[in-house]
C-alpha cells in the first residue's frame, strides 16, 4: 500500500494579492454594515468595539511577553495612564462642573480640551514616558522578579489616581463620566489596525529580530552585539506606548471610568489573550481577543435561569458562565499546549494548505494507514 | 619570546589577567598574546580556567585585576575593588588603577566574535534568521525608520550578506530549517557562520570540536582553517580534541588551575614536562 506523501503547495502572488485584498473589503464592508446597523445589534457594535481595542492592547503586551521574552505585568498600569489621559483631556467643558462635583478640577487643566485623537497619543505617550521612568531599574531584573516589579507598578499607578491629592485632576475614587464616545465604529477599528500594522512591521524588522533573539537566547543574543538593556527597553516602552493608546480606545468605549477598573485583573486577561493565542503570533492575539471578549458575552445564556416544563434547573444562576468559560480554557489549553497559533502566523498558504489537507486526512483514515507515521512534507518557512 | 613575531599586529593581548570568585582563583596572572593572521590554541585540564579567560576577553564579566588590549588598544582594565580588595590573592595587586568596563555587544562591535561551549544558537529560528540577526550589529537606521521600511537599502544588504555567507559557508540547503533540527555538527557550523555574520577580526571558539567524531573533526579543521584565510581572522580556540589542537594550531598556551604552565608550537608542547605532569598526574 503506498501511503500518500502531503505535498505542501504555495499559491502564487497574485492569488496572494487578489485574497488579501478581498479580506481588506470584506472587514470595510462588515464594519460598514455593523456601523450602520443592517447587521447585528448595538450590542453585537460594543462587542466587536472591545475585542478591537483588546487586540491592540493584547498585541502590544505580546511584543514584550511575547516576542522580547521579558516577562511583563504592568499592563493594566499603562491602561490607566491612557485611560485617564484621554478622559481628563476630552470631557466637554460643559460636563465638567457634573463630572467634578466634589473637587472642582484643577484651575490649569479646567479650559484644556483636546480633540479625541491629540488626547490619545499624548495618553499613549505619558504611558511610554512611565515606561521609560520604571523601565530602567526595573529592565536589568530578570524572569518573575521582574513580574513582580511590573505587577507593583500598575498597582502604583491605580493607587496614585486614587490618591486625595489627586482628586482636582483624576476626580480620584469617584472617577470619570461624560467622556465622548466614538461617533462610529470605524474610528477604533482603523486605530487599532494601524496601532497592529506599526507593531506588526516592527517585529519583522531587524530590530524585530533582535527582539526574538533576547527571547531565544540572552547571552548569545548579547555575543551578537545587541544591547540587551536598549533593545528590552525600546519594547517595553513601544508597547507602553500601544497600551495607552488602547486604554484610551478603553475610555472613549466605556464612556465612564474609574480607577477599579484597571486592577491585577485586567492583565491577567490580557495575558489570558495573548498566552491562549499564542505567545509570539499577532494573529493568534487578534484572534483569541474576539474569542474572548465575544465568548464572555455569548456565554451570559448560561447565567439566566432555565427550566424543563416547571422544573427549574438548579445549576443555571449567575456565575456559571464563568465556570463554561474556564473548563473551555483548560480543554484549549490542554489541546493546544503552545496556544492556538503557537508562533506561526496568518499566510493564505498555511490556509490553503489547512484546507487541503483535510481531504487527505480522511482519504489516510479510510485506507486504514493511520498508525503509519505521517510523511508531511511541511517546509520550515 | 615572541621576536619572531614582532613585526607582526598584535592583535589581543591579555596582561597579567586575573579572575577571581570569591576565593577562588580561577585565573592567575595570564599573559597571552595574538597575532594578526593566527591560530593559537589554549587547552589544560577540566576547570583550568580557559573558558572564564574567554568570559574576560568577550565582556561576560570584567577581570579581577589586569588588562587586555585589543589591538594594541585597551579594551578592558581593572583593578581589585569593595570586598575584593581584601580578599584577592593574586599576583600583581596594586598594579593597575583604571576600571574599563565593556559590555559583551560592545565588544562584538569592536570586532570580536566567539562562539560557545554548549552550543547557543537561536533555537526555534531558522538557520537564516539566526545569521540575519548577527547582522543586527552593522545596523544604523532607528527603530522608527526601520518599522516603517525606510531603511529598505540596508535592509536589502543586511539580507544579501547573510545570504552569501550562507553560499561561502556551504549552508544554503539548510537555510530555511530550524537551528535545533539539525545534527550537532552542522550546528556548530551554523555557530561559527553566525560569529562570522558580525564581521569579526578575532574569533574565538570554545571547543569546536566538541562531541564531534574523528570525521567530523577533521572536517572543522580544514573549515576553520579556510574561514582564516577566506576573512582574514585571527583565532583563539579552546580545544580538548589534541589531534585537532596540534593539527592547526601554530602556538599553544596551557593552563592549570588559572595558571600558565607552558607556552610553545605544538611540538614544544607535546614534549613539556610540566604539561605532561598536568595533564596525567605526578607519580608520587
Amino acid at each position: 500500500m503506498i501511503v500518500m506523501a502531503f505535498e505542501y503547495k504555495r499559491l502564487n502572488k497574485t492569488t496572494k494579492i487578489i485574497l488579501t485584498l478581498l479580506l481588506i473589503a470584506g472587514c470595510i464592508v462588515l464594519t460598514y454594515m455593523l456601523d450602520k446597523g443592517i447587521i447585528g445589534t448595538s450590542y453585537t457594535v460594543r462587542i466587536v468595539r472591545i475585542s478591537v481595542i483588546y487586540a491592540l492592547i493584547g498585541v502590544s503586551m505580546n511584543l514584550v511577553n511575547g516576542f522580547t521574552g521579558v516577562f511583563s505585568l504592568g499592563q493594566a498600569g499603562f491602561m490607566a495612564i491612557g485611560a485617564y489621559t484621554v478622559g481628563v483631556l476630552t470631557i466637554p467643558l460643559a460636563s465638567r462642573p457634573n463630572v467634578y462635583y466634589l473637587v472642582p478640577i484643577s484651575e490649569k487643566i479646567q479650559d484644556l480640551v483636546m480633540p479625541f485623537g491629540v488626547a490619545l497619543i499624548i495618553g499613549g505617550i505619558f504611558a511610554a514616558i512611565f515606561a521609560a521612568l520604571i523601565g530602567t531599574p526595573v529592565l536589568r531584573l530578570k524572569s518573575d522578579y521582574l513580574a513582580i516589579a511590573t505587577l507593583g507598578f500598575s498597582e502604583i499607578v491605580r493607587a496614585i489616581i486614587a490618591n486625595n491629592q489627586m482628586w482636582p485632576i483624576t476626580n480620584g475614587s469617584l472617577g470619570l463620566k461624560s467622556i465622548p464616545t466614538f461617533p462610529s465604529l470605524f474610528i477604533p477599528v482603523i486605530i487599532s489596525t494601524v496601532g497592529i500594522a506599526f507593531m506588526v512591521l516592527l517585529i519583522k524588522s531587524s530590530y524585530g529580530r533582535a527582539f526574538k533573539a533576547i527571547r531565544e537566547d540572552e547571552v548569545a543574543a548579547e555575543a551578537m552585539g545587541i544591547n540587551l538593556f536598549k533593545h528590552k527597553g525600546l519594547s517595553f516602552i513601544i508597547s507602553a506606548f500601544f497600551a495607552g493608546v488602547g486604554g484610551g480606545l478603553l475610555a472613549a468605549h466605556l464612556t465612564a471610568i474609574d480607577s477599579n477598573q484597571f486592577k491585577i485583573m485586567v492583565t491577567y486577561e490580557l495575558l489570558l489573550i495573548i498566552v491562549l493565542g499564542g505567545l509570539g503570533s499577532v494573529t493568534g492575539t487578534v484572534i483569541s481577543s474576539f474569542m474572548i471578549c465575544s465568548g464572555k458575552e455569548l456565554l451570559r445564556w448560561f447565567d439566566l435561569p432555565h427550566s424543563i416544563g416547571t422544573w427549574k434547573i438548579p445549576i443555571f444562576r449567575p456565575g456559571l458562565r464563568m465556570v463554561i468559560f474556564s473548563l473551555l480554557l483548560m480543554t484549549v489549553v490542554l489541546f493546544w499546549r503552545r496556544g492556538l497559533m503557537g508562533r506561526k502566523e496568518f499566510s493564505w498558504d498555511g490556509i490553503y494548505n489547512f484546507l487541503r489537507r483535510w481531504p487527505w486526512r480522511v482519504r489516510r483514515l479510510i485506507r486504514g494507514d493511520y498508525s503509519k507515521k505521517q510523511e508531511e512534507v511541511t517546509p520550515n518557512a | 619570546m615572541h621576536d619572531n613575531n614582532g613585526m607582526k599586529n598584535n592583535v589581543l593581548k591579555m596582561e597579567n589577567t586575573s579572575m577571581q570568585f570569591g576565593g577562588v582563583l580561577a585565573l592567575n596572572n595570564l599573559n597571552l598574546d595574538v597575532y594578526e593572521g593566527e591560530i593559537v590554541g589554549l587547552i589544560g585540564p577540566n576547570g583550568a580556567g580557559k573558558t572564564t579567560a574567554f568570559n574576560v576577553v568577550t565582556g561576560v564579566y570584567p577581570p579581577t585585576n589586569g588588562a587586555v588590549y585589543l589591538d594594541r588598544e585597551i579594551l578592558v582594565e581593572n583593578y581589585p575593588q569593595g570586598k575584593m580588595k581584601e580578599l584577592y590573592s593574586g599576583e600583581n595587586k596594586g598594579k593597575y588603577t583604571v576600571a574599563k568596563v565593556l559590555t559583551p555587544d560592545r565588544i562584538t562591535k569592536l570586532r570580536v566574535a566567539r562562539t560557545f561551549q554548549n552550543i547557543r544558537l537561536f533555537k526555534d529560528l531558522t538557520v537564516y534568521e539566526n545569521v540575519l540577526i548577527a547582522q543586527h550589529v552593522k545596523q544604523k537606521s532607528n527603530w522608527l525608520f526601520a518599522s516603517l521600511m525606510m531603511n529598505h537599502k540596508e535592509e536589502k544588504a543586511m539580507r544579501e550578506e547573510a545570504m552569501r555567507l550562507l553560499e561561502i559557508l556551504d549552508l544554503v540547503d539548510v537555510k530555511e530549517k530550524t537551528a535545533s533540527s539539525l545534527p550537532y555538527g552542522q550546528q556548530r557550523h551554523i555557530e561559527i557562520a553566525r560569529a562570522l555574520a558580525t564581521d569579526p577580526k578575532l574569533l574565538l571558539l570554545d571547543e569546536p570540536a566538541a562531541g564531534m567524531n574523528p570525521q567530523e573533526s577533521d572536517e572543522l579543521m580544514h573549515f576553520i582553517g579556510r574561514i582564516r584565510k577566506d576573512f582574514g581572522l585571527s583565532i583563539l580556540m579552546i580545544e580538548h580534541h589534541m589531534q585537532v589542537v596540534m593539527g592547526i594550531c601554530e602556538r599553544i598556551y596551557v593552563l592549570d588551575y588559572g595558571k600558565l604552565i607552558a607556552e610553545g608550537s605544538p611540538k614544544e608542547i607535546q614534549s613539556n614536562k610540566k604539561v605532561i605532569e598536568a595533564y596525567l598526574g605526578v607519580d608520587d
